[in-house]
């Protein structure tokens, strides 16, 4: 397979040109264009409020947007629903987690791609098998495959969440905030698995508001203020503090391309 | 796992952890579920204070007789049907205020189906018209429930409006269909789906049924054993797969017994004699009755809905969908057509037991089924269906109806009049909902 990275000037896997959508007359994303090459981890940064999980959620189907095209490979594609995102690869672990809290983990890994027996019934025996191995390399301490998931910690919820989007084979995944219920051991496990994943050469949007985990794992990060993008930038390009400088005060430093959110001054 | 690192040389990793007693430990180890305990427990209470009640007050315990309990068991049929499709609607965070009219109204089709519309085209008593007529009935719930589902999913209504609307709409509809009158007497054969001494399957039939019955249980446990095996997964101890077979059986077989020995009103089996043409000896001939067709047809629609709210997809989706309706939406799953297909297959569960309810008056009248609705919502909820949604089983809602038939039936027999019976059972359901707001916060 060969690797269309960025650095060769191949097809990006995710483009996302021109998008906008609104809110009762609220612009959350204003003419947003972001791109995604295979084997890349890019950052999305910014305020509560700045469009970031809107943008994303336009990707993984859950919002319609109202202009702009989403092509994968290259191809122009339509996202109408969660299950169209799904059918291209595109995995999300939400902020929410969107677990179904009364069922167990298995059920809510395979939730909407259960396993099925000859006859068409569930083979819940087969999903409990995967969800043990995928379960097993994420979070081996996991044992309580029979309960709930409401009566899981966060960070157990977290891993079923996370295991959830592995599973499948996914080609680009979302994590909106995949750390937050974790404590600092999970945490980097879930950076090795980032790392690992980024080897098999999937795309990985991250959005985070732990700046020194974005500049750890990600290749480039994307700036959002006010539903715009104020500037694209590799980590390797600029600093910690001009990356804030993007986030507060909407000013692109000489590293970074500008985007229409950008201050002019 | 509870933490038990602090115990000293701890031999066998199944050891019953000391905070644990026999009971929780005995529960825990064959997987039976509290709730249900508690349920038979309250039941058994209901029967017994109703009998020692009758023997103290009236001189004579009539309600633990094989006559009470195999009627009541009849009784029992038409709610405990509607009530296991309302778990479905109800896990899923709705409600269906319709379906006592939507029993009359596919009643009514049912009754000017056979009586005034098929013997002209077909003729008087051909063996086709209950078939027909069953047929239709069950089509025309499924089709005006897939109505009040697509109002639901897709116009976004709350279920509580579109169905409080089909409340009246659908009593109004049933009374138009045949101006108020009441139609009698329906097609023989059709009659028989009612129960009745000629609507039962007699002693050899049930025994067989029953012994069948032992036969799936132990089939049941043994297919799970083995899977579990297959991939290496943990399994119940083997004295509780016993326990757990016996006990089945044992209830089963139980159940068998009684049927059989309630006999035959005198009467019919001198009508049946004479019929047929043998002499009814000395002492009395003993016919017993066995199963009611309508208990069968309940216990199938129980094991039908059990088996596809837990072994198939829709099932999954069904209670995904009530945990956490959004996450289910993003996990590609078509919530609304989803609804659309509860509110239908309730709606059909109505024509089925409109089969069940006018077979047995032979015939219909324009308020059958008046109040169901909330019958059918109690059993619901007694049983365990948790109106948050999420959480809800269909033996549950069952044996919630079996409850709220036994309350009725035993103050009907103990000479409670009608205003006594309805604050009892007004009470009865908000208890039973506080006790299980109690279970569940103890639970957490």
């Amino acid at each position: 397979m060969t690797m269309h990275t960025r650095e060769a000037g191949g097809t990006p896997l995710v483009a996302l040109t021109d998008i906008s959508i609104s809110f009762g007359g609220i612009k959350a994303v204003d003419h947003a264009s972001v791109d995604l090459y295979p084997g890349e981890v890019v950052g999305l940064l910014g305020h509560n409020g700045a469009g970031k999980s809107t943008l994303i959620k336009i990707l993984s189907g859950a919002y319609k947007r109202d202009t702009g095209s989403i092509k994968i490979n290259g191809e122009e594609v339509r996202i109408e629903n969660p299950r169209d995102a799904k059918d291209y690869g595109i995995e999300t672990i939400y902020q929410t987690l969107a677990l179904a809290d009364n069922v167990d983990a298995a059920a809510n890994l395979f939730l909407g791609r259960e396993k099925l027996t000859r006859w068409g019934t569930l083979d819940d025996v087969a999903m409990e098998a995967d969800a043990r191995r995928v379960m097993g390399r994420l979070n081996p301490n996991f044992r309580r495959f029979k309960e709930p998931v409401k009566s899981l910690s966060g960070g157990q919820r977290q891993s079923v969440a996370i295991a959830r989007a592995i599973l499948f084979n996914a080609r680009i995944l979302i994590m909106d905030e995949p750390t937050a219920a974790l404590g600092p051991q999970e945490t980097a496990q879930v950076g090795d698995l980032v790392k690992q994943l980024k080897g098999d050469g999937i795309g990985i949007f991250m959005i985070d508001h732990d700046i020194h985990q974005v500049f750890d794992l990600c290749d480039r990060v994307v700036v959002m203020k006010n539903g715009q993008v104020v500037g694209t930038a590799n980590v390797k390009d600029v600093t910690k503090d001009e990356v804030l400088g993007m986030i507060i005060a909407g000013k692109c430093p000489a590293g970074a391309v500008p985007g229409p959110g950008a201050v002019k001054d | 796992m509870s933490d038990t690192s602090h115990q000293p040389a701890k031999t066998t990793t199944t050891a019953t952890t000391p905070q644990e007693g026999m009971l929780t430990s005995f529960l825990r180890k064959t997987e039976i579920d509290q709730r249900l305990l508690g349920m038979v427990g309250a039941l058994l209470l209901i029967w017994i204070g109703f009998h020692v009640y009758g023997q103290i007050a009236n001189g004579f315990g009539a309600f633990l007789t094989p006559r009470n309990l195999w009627n009541l068991s009849v009784q029992t049929a038409s709610i405990g049907i509607m009530a296991t499709g309302m778990v479905l609607v109800i896990v899923t965070r709705h409600i269906d205020l319709s379906v006592g009219s939507i029993l009359g109204f596919s009643a009514m089709v049912m009754a000017i189906l056979q009586v005034r519309v098929l013997p002209d085209l077909i003729g008087i008593g051909h063996p086709m018209i209950w078939v027909i007529t069953v047929v239709a009935g069950i089509a025309i719930g499924a089709l005006v429930g897939a109505f009040h589902g697509y109002l639901v999913a897709y116009l976004a209504i709350p279920a509580f409006i579109v169905t409080l609307g089909g409340l009246l709409f659908w009593r109004g509809m049933s009374y138009m269909l045949a101006r108020g009158e009441t139609i009698s007497p329906l097609d023989q054969t059709f009659s028989l789906l009612g129960g009745g001494p000629f609507g039962s399957v007699g002693a050899t039939v049930s025994w067989v049924l029953g012994i069948v019955a032992c036969l799936g249980i132990a089939a049941l446990i043994i297919a799970g054993r083995s899977q579990r095996k297959r991939f290496q997964f943990p399994l119940r101890p083997l004295w509780a797969e016993w326990f757990l077979g016996l006990v089945g059986s044992a209830l089963i077989l139980g159940f068998v017994v009684l049927v059989n020995s309630y006999p035959w009103p005198v009467g019919i089996v001198r009508q049946y004699a004479e019929a047929t043409g043998i002499t009814v000896p000395e002492g009395g001939l003993f016919i017993s009755h066995g199963f009611a067709i309508p208990v069968l047809i309940l216990i199938v629609v129980g094991i039908a809905m059990t088996f596809l709210a837990t072994r198939t997809q829709f099932g999954r989706y069904v209670f995904a969908i009530g945990g956490n309706p959004e996450a289910a939406e993003l996990a590609g799953i078509n919530t609304r057509w989803v609804t659309v297909k509860i509110f239908a297959l309730m709606g059909a569960l109505c024509g089925l037991s409109a089969v069940v309810a006018s077979a047995r008056l032979n015939s219909a009248t324009n308020s059958l089924g008046t109040l169901d609705e909330l019958y059918v919502i109690a059993a619901a909820v007694i049983g365990g269906t948790s109106l948050a949604g999420g959480v809800g089983t269909i033996y549950g809602a069952i044996l919630g109806a079996v409850v709220m038939q036994s309350l009725q039936t035993g103050m009907i027999l103990i000479g409670f009049d009608a205003a006594i019976q309805q604050i009892v059972v007004g009470s009865v359901l908000v208890v039973a909902v506080w006790l299980d707001t109690l279970y569940r916060g103890r639970a957490k």
